[in-house]
């Protein structure tokens, strides 16, 4: 066996001669072949015309049937779609996997926009519990409140509240940022894992609380900071970063980002290791 | 699960009975065995409002045992008796459904004994006591519920309501909300959430005198505030006391005579969509609630964890 004293921990398990096999098998098989044209094909989304405009009033339409009319639409071409009388419905403009431009006209429900991957919304409203839930990309931008786990587990993509959003703010996010105009509540960041929060009013308690990574921003005053979420110098390069960020966001035009609180994971609960659990034994 | 609503217009009175069916049959997806309504109406304020129950709703899905209909008026005869040893005056009396009534009489002592007499007769369970409170709870949706009890033509200035998804407890009348703040005149209390110390206050309560009618763990905060009031607290101090006193996550709605209040619990667990403006407060486990009533564009927003706000006729 080799001497696991002197060689570098990230080849010891190559040194204990595991994980050296070629793996074969269903799990291993290629994902992506390029003489296959289907691959070139993402499933369910569509070329749209931005030009391409059209007004759907949702009022007595179910969230099913309205994101069907939505989907039937793209398929068409269009590519800048109003939604009208959205009327705080659950889950609507779900799915969209592709570019668009997509306004409401009024609130929404819990749920909205979710698992989207590409599009633009504009929301003139407000929206309820988990606006834009794993979002891979695009960029939302709500005029008004939102509802608690704001951009839960987001990946990607500018999620943008111009109002006060409730507690568990970017819970689990994985990307993306985050961006509040207003207050936010209890729990902002919760085991958020990586990506940006910025939040231009004050948080409440347990801010970051057990966040593995990531960054969040406070402009106001802080509740109370959670388990191993510590405060970090602000640095040039995140002011310029903020500043272009907010001017994006379209809100903080004179907001003074040099006195925002940064906030950090402190790593004090990270319990990660190089090795495997059968090869830490091995190690031991 | 289990959707509240509540609404109260602030120098007026409007048909609370609709208004309150239309937000609570907006949330019958998150409960769907029982539907409460707790409306303070358009009374004459001089009399008593008594609406209580001899025995439970066995249809429906119902888990309460079946009885003999036979044996509610037997109970609704020893109900007349006590009352006349009390030295109630019944002026007027209701049979609204084979198991419930609603008496309006004069009576001047205490409603703490009187309520226990009451409730001493077997089955008997007092929904109500109030001068302008109507509390109704039966299963069914809302619309069921309002139908039944003729609830639509009911005006008055403030109401809570409560769309049941039975988890801790039975389905059944007697662990639907609202719940009476027993043994105040005109208290009601709907609530959404599970409390987790139910059975170390509840002891404690208990002991003090105070009476427990169902295992539903909601009854807690009704009877939480009652004690705490009967000890000299206002209803905003009992609120803010609970939210260190119980334990697990809530949002809850009371209402008295002339306010309405909220209380959301330290974690913000449980959801709350509010409107407020001048003259009409409104409020609802989710937004179509409130749309349901409200259907132009409107600002609503999430209170913020730990938050208890009161509002006044």
């Amino acid at each position: 066996m080799a001497n696991l004293k002197t060689t570098e921990k990230k080849t010891k398990a190559q040194s204990m001669g595991l994980h050296t096999e070629v793996l074969t098998g269903k799990t291993q098989q290629k994902f992506f072949n390029p003489d296959e044209a289907e691959n070139f094909y993402y499933w369910g989304t569509y070329d749209v015309d931005f030009n391409k405009r059209i007004d759907l009033d949702v009022n007595d339409l179910d969230c099913k049937e309205a994101n069907k009319k939505i989907d039937e639409l793209m398929s068409q071409g269009y590519g800048t779609i109003v939604i009208k009388n959205p009327q705080g419905k659950h889950s609507l403009g779900v799915g969209v996997l592709n570019k668009l431009n997509l306004i409401f006209e009024g609130s929404l429900g819990y749920f909205g926009v979710g698992s989207i991957d590409g599009p633009t919304v504009r929301i003139n409203g407000r929206v309820g519990w988990s606006c834009a839930e794993n979002m891979m990309a695009g960029k939302v931008v709500i005029e008004k409140n939102a509802g608690s786990c704001f951009g839960a587990a987001v990946r990607g993509g500018d999620l943008i509240c111009k109002g006060s959003v409730g507690a568990r703010t970017g819970i689990d996010q994985k990307g993306g940022t985050i961006i509040v105009g207003g207050d936010a509540g209890a729990f902002t960041g919760f085991m958020m894992q990586r990506g940006r929060i910025i939040i231009l009013g004050n948080v409440g308690i347990n801010l970051g609380d057990s966040m593995y990574d990531g960054t969040i921003y406070v402009g106001g005053k802080i509740g109370s900071f959670g388990s191993d979420a510590i405060e970090s110098p602000m640095t040039k390069s995140d002011i310029d970063w903020i500043k272009r960020k907010l001017k994006v966001a379209e809100i903080g035009e004179n907001f003074d980002i040099s006195k925002m609180t940064k906030v950090v994971a402190g790593k004090k609960l990270w319990n990660y290791d190089a090795l495997e659990p059968t090869e830490k034994k091995g190690a031991i | 699960m289990c959707g509240i609503a509540g609404l109260i217009h602030r120098g007026k009175s409007s048909n609370v009975g609709n208004e309150l069916q239309a937000m609570l049959q907006a949330l019958k997806h998150r409960g769907p065995d029982s539907t409460g309504y707790a409306l303070y109406a358009d009374n004459d304020g001089e009399n008593f409002i008594m609406r209580f129950k001899v025995g439970e709703n066995v249809g429906e899905g119902s888990s309460s045992i079946n009885e003999d209909e036979s044996v509610y008026d037997k109970r609704k005869e020893l109900v007349d008796d006590m009352l006349k040893n009390l030295g109630a005056k019944v002026l007027k009396e209701e049979k609204l459904t084979p198991y419930s009534y609603r008496y309006e009489m004069k009576y001047d002592d205490d409603l703490m004994d009187f309520s226990k007499k009451i409730e001493s007769i077997e089955s008997v369970e007092i929904l109500s006591i109030g001068k302008s409170l109507e509390l109704i709870k039966d299963l069914g949706d809302a619309k069921v519920v309002l139908d039944r009890y003729d609830l639509g033509k009911v005006t008055g200035t403030h109401a809570i309501g409560h769309a049941r998804m039975a988890t801790e407890s039975g389905v059944d009348i007697k662990s639907a909300h609202p719940f009476w703040g027993y043994p105040f005149s005109d208290v009601s209390v709907v609530h959404n959430g599970q409390l987790t110390n139910y059975w170390n206050n509840r002891r404690v309560l208990e002991n003090k005198g105070m009476r427990f009618m169902s295992e539903c763990d909601s009854e807690l905060i009704a009877v939480y505030l009652a004690e705490k009031m009967r000890n000299g607290a206002t209803l905003e101090e009992g609120m803010k006391d609970s939210l260190s006193g119980l334990d697990g996550v809530f949002t809850y709605f009371v209402a008295t005579k002339d306010s309405l209040g909220m209380a959301k619990d330290t974690m913000a667990a449980k959801p709350l969509v509010l409107y407020e403006s001048d003259d009409l407060v409104a409020m609802g486990s989710e937004e179509i609630a409130i749309r349901s009533i409200l259907p132009h564009e409107i600002d609503t927003y999430d209170p913020f964890d730990g938050e208890v706000k009161v509002w006044q006729i």
